[in-house]
Parts: C-alpha cells; sequence; structure tokens
C-alpha cells in the first residue's frame, strides 16, 4: 500500500460529533511583509490565521459574517482553494461573496487525531476523495446555526431554515446571520448528524465560478514559498553532486569566506550550502566554491546505456499485471503487429523553483513552503532538526506549480538542517540549474506490444510488456518484492478495449537516476503507447482510427459518449488538405476519461505544428466548469511540451539539461486552440481533473503526424524525429 | 552606490553593480511580486518595466538601471484597476499565478506598441513561459484588455 492509499472506509459522519473549539495552529512568529493591498476574496498568505468562532476543523465564522474556510489539499494552480470551498458552502449556504479559503494546519492534523482525513495533493485525487466529508462539514455546521437560532428563539429547528448566511423563522419572521449565530452553534452537540445532498440537488457545485485566488495573483500579493521575509532572515544556495547518490569528498570554505555578505558554509546532505544576507551573494559564492565530489560508480553511466537497459530488461523476467485467454495460442495465428516504443526520464520543471525558509529555535520548528505534502513535509522537519513532530508548524504557501514535485520536500531537509547550523531564520532557494538537475524525474521506459488481427479486422491477442523505473522503490515507499507497481502498468493494466486474448507484465528497473510522479504519473508514458499502438492496429486492419476504438470499446457507454463528441466536434469525417492530419486518442485515469483530437500541420521541411485539440471529458460531476476547462487546457499544454520537446538526458551519470534553453517548453507562439467539451456521465461517477488531460495528447498529436506524414513516431520526444518529406 | 525610481520612490543602494536588478527588487526593497523563474531571461518572470520597456530583470545588472525610472507589478495600480489586471480577472487567467506578475507587466508594455495587436504579433510579442499552460487565456485577455484601453482612449 502507497502512502497515497487512503483508508476512507473508517470516515463515517460520526466524526462531526466532536466539537473542536481548540485554538487553530497559526503564525509562530512575526512576518516582516510589505503592506498589502486587501484583497477581496481570501489574504494573500494562504496559512492559517483566522480568529472567529470555530464551528468545526474546516468552518470558522466571524462576528462580520466572513466564512473561511480551511482547505487541505494545496493549491498550486489546480484550483482547490476555490473547488473545494464551493463544497463546504454548497451545505453551508452562506453568501459566497464571504468566503475567505485558508490552509489547514498540518500541524493541527497531526495534534487533532488526523482531523483533516488527508492532506496530500496528488492523483487529482481532492475533490472525488474529499467531497463526501466536505459537504458533511459544511451540512453539520449548518444544522448547528439552526439549531443555535432556534434555542434562542424558543421555536422547533423544523420550523427554522437557513441559506444566504442567515437563519430565518418564517413564522414569526425573525432571523439571524450566521455572525451572530456562530459562538452558539459551536457549542451545540448533534445527536444525529444531518443527511448531505444528492447532486440533483446542488445549487453551488456546477456553477463557473471565478477563483477566489485570482485578485492576489493579479499584483504580486499572492504569497509563494520563494517570497516569505523574515526578522534577521539569512538566504541560502546550494551545491549537491551533479551525480544522483555522490557525495562531498571536501570543499574549501576559506575560498569564499571572505566575500562580501558570506555567512557561513554548511554542509548538506550530499552537497554544500552557501548562507549570505542576500540571496545573489550566496548564490555567487557557492558557484566558487571548490568542492571535491565523490561521484560512485554511475558516473560512467548515459541514457543510451540506459535505453539499452530497458530495452534488454524486455526479454527477461517479468510479473504479470493482467492475464485473460491464451495469448500465446492467438498471437500465433492471425496478422501480427508489433511495435516498441520508448520514453525518456521528464523533469517537472514548475516555474517556482524549489526553496524552503525555516526557522529552528531550541525544540521548535517553523518551515514556510510549497508542499503538496504537507504531512510529510512535517515529519521531513522534525526528522532534519531531530525534534518531536509535534512542535514543527509548516506554513504551506501557494505553489508555483507542483506536478508531482513537490509531493517530496528535498529543499525542506536542506533549509531545516542550515537553519539549525546558523541558528537564525534561513531561506534556501534553489537555482533552476539545480532544480533542474535534482529532481525527482519521470521514468524512462520502453514498452513493447505485439498482437494478432483476426480476419475480420479485429484483435485476437494482445501482448503488452513494459519495462520502467520503480517510483516507490526510489522514494523507498510501500513494497514492490512482487515486481508489480499500479504506477508503472496504469492504462495498461487496465485498457478498456476488447482485444481478445490479453497479457499485461511489467519489469520494474531502476537507475541511479531517482523516479517520481509526474503530472498523470504512469499514464504519462503509457496512453502514448498504447493510443499510438491501437492507431496501428487501426491501419493494419484497414479501419478508420475512430470507428475501430469505437467497434472494440462497444458497451461501454462512457468511453464512446466520449469518443463520440471529440469525433462531432472535430468533423473528424471531414478532409484534412495535404500535409494536414488529425489524430485521435482516449484514454482513463484518476476516474476520469479523457478523449481528445489533434489537428497538426507538417511543411514540406518537415516544421511541425499543432493547430487545434478537441478534447471531451467524463468526470461524472463537476464542481466547477470553469476549473475544468482550465485543467484540461493546463493538462494538454503540460503533455504537449513533453511530447514535443521534453528530455531529460544523462551523460556521465549526471542531467545535461539545466534551464529553458535547453529544456524548452511549449510558449504561446506553440499554444494549438483547445476546445474542451464536457461528456458526464453522472451517476456514481467522481473522477478527478488535475492530470487526466495530459495523458492522450502525445498519441493525439503523434496519430496526427501518421495520418499527415505516414510517419509513426515511437519514441519521444518529437523534436528528435525528422518529419521532412511527407507523402501528399 | 545605485540610485533609481522605483514605483514612484527614489531608493539609493551599496551593492556590487553587477548584481541582477531582479534581487535588488526582491531581497533589498521586498518586492516580492517579481519572481525568479530561470536567471537567463528565458521565462520572463522576473518582467518588469525599465523606463516604459519590459525588461527580465533577472539579466540586467543594476549598475545599469543606474538613474532609470522602474515600475514592478506592485507599482501597477494600487487596486487591479489597470485595464491589463482587469481583463486578466475577467479571463482568469492565473492557475498557479507565479508567472502571472511577468505576464501581466510584458503584456502592458506589448500593448504600449501594439494597441491594436492581431494573433500573430501576440505570438511574436509575448514569449514568456506559463507552465501551467495558461496561454489560450493570456492570448484573450490580451484582446479584450486592447479593447478596454480603446474604450477608455488611454495609454496602457
Amino acid at each position: 500500500m502507497s502512502p497515497f492509499d487512503t483508508d476512507f472506509a473508517n470516515i463515517s459522519r460520526r466524526r462531526f460529533l466532536v466539537v473542536s473549539l481548540s485554538a487553530a495552529g497559526g503564525l509562530a512568529i512575526g512576518l516582516a511583509l510589505p503592506d498589502l493591498a486587501d484583497a477581496a476574496t481570501m489574504s494573500p498568505e494562504p496559512w492559517t490565521q483566522a480568529n472567529g468562532n470555530e464551528i468545526n476543523a474546516w468552518i470558522l465564522i466571524e462576528p462580520d459574517d466572513t466564512v473561511v474556510i480551511r482547505v487541505a489539499q494545496s493549491e498550486m494552480g489546480e484550483g482547490v482553494f476555490t473547488a473545494l470551498p464551493m463544497i463546504v458552502a454548497e451545505e453551508l449556504g452562506c453568501d459566497w461573496n464571504k468566503v475567505r479559503a485558508e490552509y489547514a494546519s498540518a500541524n493541527r492534523n497531526l495534534r487533532e487525531n488526523n482531523v483533516y482525513v488527508r492532506m496530500l495533493t496528488g492523483e487529482s485525487s481532492a475533490v472525488r476523495h474529499s467531497r463526501e466529508f466536505l459537504q458533511q462539514a459544511g451540512a453539520s455546521a449548518r444544522v448547528r446555526l439552526i439549531q443555535a437560532a432556534a434555542t434562542r428563539w424558543g421555536v422547533a429547528a423544523d420550523d427554522c431554515a437557513a441559506g444566504d448566511s442567515r437563519v430565518t423563522h418564517a413564522a414569526s419572521g425573525r432571523s439571524l446571520s450566521y455572525g451572530e449565530l456562530a459562538a452558539e452553534a459551536a457549542k451545540v452537540k448533534l445527536a444525529l448528524e444531518p443527511a448531505i445532498k444528492t447532486p440533483d440537488q446542488y445549487t453551488l457545485i456546477g456553477q463557473p465560478l471565478g477563483r477566489l485566488d485570482t485578485p492576489s495573483k493579479l499584483n504580486g500579493t499572492a504569497r509563494f514559498g520563494i517570497d516569505i521575509r523574515l526578522p534577521d532572515m539569512l538566504y541560502t544556495a546550494v551545491v549537491t553532486c551533479p551525480v544522483f547518490g555522490g557525495t562531498v569528498k571536501s570543499y574549501d570554505a576559506k575560498a569564499v569566506e571572505g566575500r562580501r555578505g558570506v555567512k557561513a558554509v554548511v554542509p548538506v546532505p550530499g552537497g554544500v550550502a552557501v548562507v549570505a544576507d542576500r540571496f545573489w551573494r550566496a548564490k555567487e559564492a557557492v558557484a566558487a566554491l571548490p568542492v571535491t565530489w565523490d561521484e560512485g560508480t554511475a558516473a560512467g553511466t548515459d541514457s543510451t546505456q540506459f535505453a539499452e537497459a530497458y530495452r534488454a530488461a524486455l526479454n527477461g523476467k517479468a510479473a504479470t499485471a493482467r492475464k485473460e485467454g491464451d495469448v500465446v495460442k492467438a498471437l500465433a495465428e492471425g496478422k501480427k503487429v508489433e511495435a516498441l516504443y520508448e520514453v525518456p526520464h521528464l523533469a517537472h520543471a514548475p516555474m517556482e523553483p524549489l526553496n524552503c525558509t525555516a526557522h529552528v529555535q531550541g525544540d521548535k520548528v517553523d518551515v514556510w513552503l510549497g508542499t503538496q505534502y504537507p504531512e510529510m513535509a512535517l515529519q521531513l522537519a522534525a526528522k532534519a532538526a531531530s525534534v518531536r513532530p509535534e512542535n514543527v508548524q509548516v506554513h504551506n504557501c501557494f505553489l508555483g506549480g507542483g506536478f508531482g514535485r513537490r509531493a517530496v520536500n528535498d529543499e525542506l531537509v536542506q533549509a531545516v538542517t542550515v537553519a539549525k547550523a546558523v541558528g537564525k531564520p534561513v531561506k534556501l532557494v534553489w537555482t533552476r540549474e539545480e532544480d533542474m538537475r535534482h529532481d525527482r524525474y519521470r521514468p524512462q521506459a520502453a514498452i513493447h506490444f505485439e498482437a494478432a488481427l483476426g480476419a475480420d479486422g479485429e484483435p485476437t491477442g494482445l501482448r503488452v510488456r513494459t519495462a520502467v523505473g520503480s517510483i516507490l522503490r526510489s522514494l523507498g515507499w510501500g513494497n514492490t518484492d512482487d515486481g508489480l507497481e499500479p504506477a508503472a502498468v496504469e492504462g495498461l493494466a487496465n485498457q478498456p478495449y476488447r482485444v481478445g486474448a490479453l497479457d499485461v507484465s511489467c519489469v520494474l528497473k531502476n537507475t541511479h537516476v531517482p523516479v517520481m510522479f509526474w503530472r498523470s504519473v504512469g499514464s504519462s508514458q503509457n496512453a502514448f503507447a498504447m493510443e499510438s499502438f491501437i492507431d496501428e492496429l487501426a491501419y493494419a486492419a484497414g479501419e478508420d482510427p475512430y470507428r475501430f476504438r469505437r467497434k472494440l470499446l462497444a458497451g461501454k457507454g462512457d468511453f464512446l459518449d466520449v469518443l463520440d463528441k471529440i469525433a462531432e466536434k472535430s468533423d473528424w469525417d471531414k478532409p484534412m488538405p495535404p500535409g494536414k492530419g488529425r489524430g485521435i486518442a482516449i484514454h482513463e485515469s484518476f476516474g476520469t476519461i479523457v478523449g481528445e483530437v489533434a489537428e497538426v500541420a507538417v511543411s514540406p521541411k518537415g516544421e511541425l505544428r499543432v493547430e487545434r485539440v478537441i478534447a471531451a471529458v467524463d468526470c461524472g460531476h463537476v464542481v466547477n466548469p470553469r476549473t475544468v476547462e482550465m485543467q484540461i487546457e493546463s493538462g494538454i499544454v503540460y503533455g504537449l511540451s513533453a511530447a514535443l520537446f521534453g528530455e531529460i538526458t544523462i551523460e556521465k551519470g549526471a542531467v545535461v539539461q539545466g534551464n529553458f534553453d535547453d529544456y524548452p517548453v511549449v510558449r504561446l507562439a506553440d499554444m494549438p486552440r483547445i476546445e474542451t467539451h464536457l461528456a458526464l456521465s453522472g451517476g456514481s461517477k467522481w473522477g478527478g481533473i488535475g492530470e487526466p488531460g495530459t495523458p492522450p495528447i502525445a498519441p493525439a498529436v503523434c496519430n496526427a503526424i501518421f495520418a499527415a506524414t505516414g510517419k509513426r513516431i515511437r519514441r519521444l520526444p518529437i523534436k528528435d524525429v525528422d518529419l521532412s518529406g511527407q507523402r501528399s | 552606490m545605485v540610485a533609481f525610481t522605483i514605483n514612484g520612490s527614489r531608493q539609493k543602494f551599496d551593492i556590487e553593480p553587477e548584481t541582477p536588478l531582479l534581487w535588488v527588487i526582491r531581497d533589498e526593497l521586498g518586492l516580492t511580486g517579481t519572481k525568479y523563474g530561470c536567471g537567463i531571461a528565458q521565462c520572463g518572470a522576473c518582467t518588469v518595466h525599465v523606463d516604459g520597456k519590459a525588461v527580465r530583470s533577472c539579466s540586467m545588472q543594476v549598475g545599469d538601471a543606474d538613474g532609470a525610472t522602474i515600475v514592478t507589478i506592485e507599482g501597477l495600480s494600487p487596486d487591479n484597476s489597470h485595464p491589463v489586471q482587469q481583463a486578466w480577472l475577467a479571463e482568469d487567467v492565473p492557475q498557479c499565478g507565479y508567472c502571472q506578475s511577468g505576464q501581466i507587466m510584458a503584456a502592458v508594455a506589448f500593448l504600449n506598441e501594439h494597441p491594436e495587436p492581431t494573433d500573430a504579433d501576440i505570438d511574436d510579442g509575448l514569449t514568456n513561459i506559463c507552465r501551467c499552460g495558461t496561454y489560450m487565456r493570456i492570448r484573450a485577455a490580451i484582446h479584450r484588455a486592447a479593447a478596454i484601453l480603446k474604450d477608455n482612449g488611454d495609454a496602457p
């Protein structure tokens, strides 16, 4: 079981019977911040700071009716600071314009028996895994506000109603605001928790509301980790061994100690930090610091060797992830189709390089950073400073991008180490180069397919084997002794097509390069391979790629609705002019099905332009359709950057790329027009939205390139492929 | 010594003249709306106006800003009322938001030179990186801002 799995079975309505009046875990020391313009909807500093009457751990109501809603997930662009408060407010019946969001406290969560249930942000799970208990928190508060009013008036609660931040008693025409009732409501104990609304009763959920965090992100006030300023704060730059796992043999601190502003040179895990009164001085000093490394045995490795090793691993011992029917027999007959797909390591490259500000005072530790995993950040800080976890406060900030990278905070360990050594608050910032060369990367992989088609063009058998780095082994999380890891085969083991006999297996193989979750995780490479290969099968069967998929998805209404929607909206059957092509792909991840049609143009010289992407989404239900649209666009752009350009290469054991000049990403000029359509199946489905837009874009684009040029791309990125001289 | 005017305030520093303007703005002045993204003028997160022109402040030495007039995101308007900020709000552009100060400052300078931009002008003129992929909304917001500015008869 990975730390991402949570036992939801024991989360019952009962937990809300406990009324908590404890003080919010707050800011331990004063911040030296410039004056800030009042934000209309939320403080630019997202951490806990509200005062008022706490109705439960999620909801606090101030006397002026302001409702503070605590958010346990991290705002990294995906919109949780709006979507999760919408879910609470749906039940609370408050005026949306009076809602303010702030982070829940990881320290409180630790001290109060996991009161926030889960604080990790990953697996596109914020809505789908917290919706029910957030609705419950809102409903519970509403009923207690009603009870408080009924008690004050001496009337039956059933005769009172709540809405628009007021409780009213229609018979007498009396009403009280939530702010007036909050103190009494906080003391109400309910014998039974109320039932929560079903989707047909929603009035706020489903509305295209503006994001609460937008105003503070237009004027520079939104507080990211890198923006923290504390009294007497020092700045830190760090250098770590270019070869992962390498260590410091020696360094000459004296060479930089006399430089202006330099205060200290401090060893950190795997490297050395220079502390100075200004970041630039620290950065220049660390660049000038003579360090000798013990690079270890991995210093002789490179990406070409890894690619050969992954291809070779495909012929070795594999663990079976899914097996149906007799594949050996099926593959012995019919028309054989075989292909090998390969993908490189990828960096996350969030806009905000990793950074952390830490202050160690005796046995107390405060850290400020953007983290996707505040509970683990707290434990890492406690360990690095050798203090009890209860003595650590994690002040989560806005994240300048996460994409998975900020789930493990290597930068925090360094910052706490340095802060403890110098006894002052320290802001440690990675340069872009440090960030790119000491990422935990999307694994490199090789994925092999064999299939047979019957006389009717239908697949009779499919064998898929992937050789890929194990994320759990790299992180030291969980048990993979059986040779299986769900992420390694996601999108393969659960492939949706009717393919006859099926055999999906995996070979976990790690190098010294650390690997981790990268937006959509295993689906990021497996969807590219699977959806490209299905396209190959369609052409081998002499069928249209859309209709071929349709046939193999017969009976799966949610897939078909998505597929039909993108075919219709893209005018799939309308012929494209020479040099242009359409490609289709569909993939389910994190409970959501996304289909995408890409339209590309390829010039005779081989210049590629992705002109338009038509997407359709089935995430079951939608909290904020605006957010869904934004996340699908975002996921497509993130995946398109990787498909077109993304490639981290290893030479002599170290990462070659260092910045956006050699790790290019999509810019405005590369941007396709994206149209997002909903194809919601409703029912009990609640799918994620932060990641599922990413997987289909690489195969959709590659399938479009095939339609335009006849060139099948089986190794990413596309920039390495010569597309010139296409057929007309 | 280096001196310049920033957001209307005269400032003077005893500092190494080769220090990038970005770090003076962030660390000396505490104006943290201007962001560090790459340090090599690739991403544009650090974009400010120096004498009315968009400049990537990570790659301008502070010594070269001596005597200049500088505007950062904090100096654009006190209350998000600048037409470009209004357009950004109407299109709900930001996601993580980290690059948006630079995007907005780049857009303001761009609209000064291209009051009625075409999509091709925008492609050529706006080269800042956004990893959240807000580009479609940035494009729409620039067109919207141009329309607001035209209505107002303002210079941006």
